[in-house]
């Protein structure tokens, strides 16, 4: 077991309880922060992966602004706190989890299937300058398709966030 | 590290993503596990990346898009729970049901 994959292994029990708690916690503003530590450990997954680039991002976007910005979803709501008021019916949350965990044995068993055995080798880290060309010679199309996405959701919310 | 190994971590956050999608009545809930889904996606996509030794770094590339894709969805749906909370008080998404039959 080498270190990469005890780090991993950390990250994974952490990141996977925190999104259990998401989902399952009753004070919303507890599941705000418990997102928080879910992403956060994807980052730190992501450096594993040797993306470092991509876990800041993870951190700057998902943690920084995301996050913050769910926060503050939650404050303008009023946040109902409480089992009654954050969770549907019984029936609905049993069926629920079978669907989840259906799916999850479903997802493992396939990939087990597929590529079991496999190990993710090599130790080259990707520079950041690599993924910016990458970007901006083979990937630019999409990139300016994301910024016309990204200008039209500004104004899109700007819009329909207007008190008037 | 096995390749198996950040992929049923992804399969696991997509599960719960999808039982929190399935299972919270709260709008603002409903957005967080559709984020969750969301880096499930992503870390998919980065560990096949390091497997597969991509000379474009793709899987990277596309987990930037999906970034910055989830975060400009989050903002057009805060605005529009805003909106409902606005006009109707709450946010329980099985009473926002007009276009429902």
């Amino acid at each position: 077991m080498t270190g990469q994959e005890v780090a991993f292994l950390l990250l994974a029990v952490v990141g996977g309880l925190a999104g259990l708690l998401v989902v399952t916690s009753r004070n919303i503003v507890h599941a705000a922060l418990y997102l928080v530590v879910a992403l956060a450990s994807v980052a730190g997954v992501y450096l594993l992966l040797a993306a470092p680039f991509v876990a800041f991002v993870q951190v700057i976007i998902y943690v920084g602004a995301i996050v913050v910005l769910i926060l503050f979803g939650i404050m303008l709501t009023r946040a109902p706190v409480g089992r009654r008021v954050l969770d549907n019916t019984l029936r609905a949350r049993v069926g629920a989890f079978v669907i989840g965990l259906g799916l999850f044995t479903m997802l493992t068993w396939f990939m087990a299937d597929a590529w079991a055995g496999k190990r993710i080798t090599g130790h080259a880290v990707t520079a950041t300058a690599a993924l910016g060309t990458s970007l901006f010679r083979n990937y630019v199309l999409p990139f300016e398709a994301v910024s016309i996405l990204l200008l039209a959701a500004l104004i899109g919310a700007i819009v329909l966030a207007r008190r008037d | 590290m096995p390749l198996l190994y950040p992929l049923v971590f992804a399969a696991f956050l997509f599960s719960a993503g999808v039982y929190g999608v399935l299972a919270r009545r709260n709008a603002v809930m409903v957005l967080m596990s559709v984020e969750l889904m969301l880096n499930a996606v992503n870390v998919n996509l980065v560990a096949f990346n390091a497997y597969l030794k991509d000379q474009l770094n793709s899987g990277q590339v596309f987990a930037l898009f999906v970034v910055a894709v989830a975060a400009a969805e989050v903002g057009i749906g805060l605005a529009i729970v805003l909106l409902i909370f606005r006009n109707r008080e709450t946010v329980n998404i099985d009473e926002v049901d007009l276009l429902r039959w």
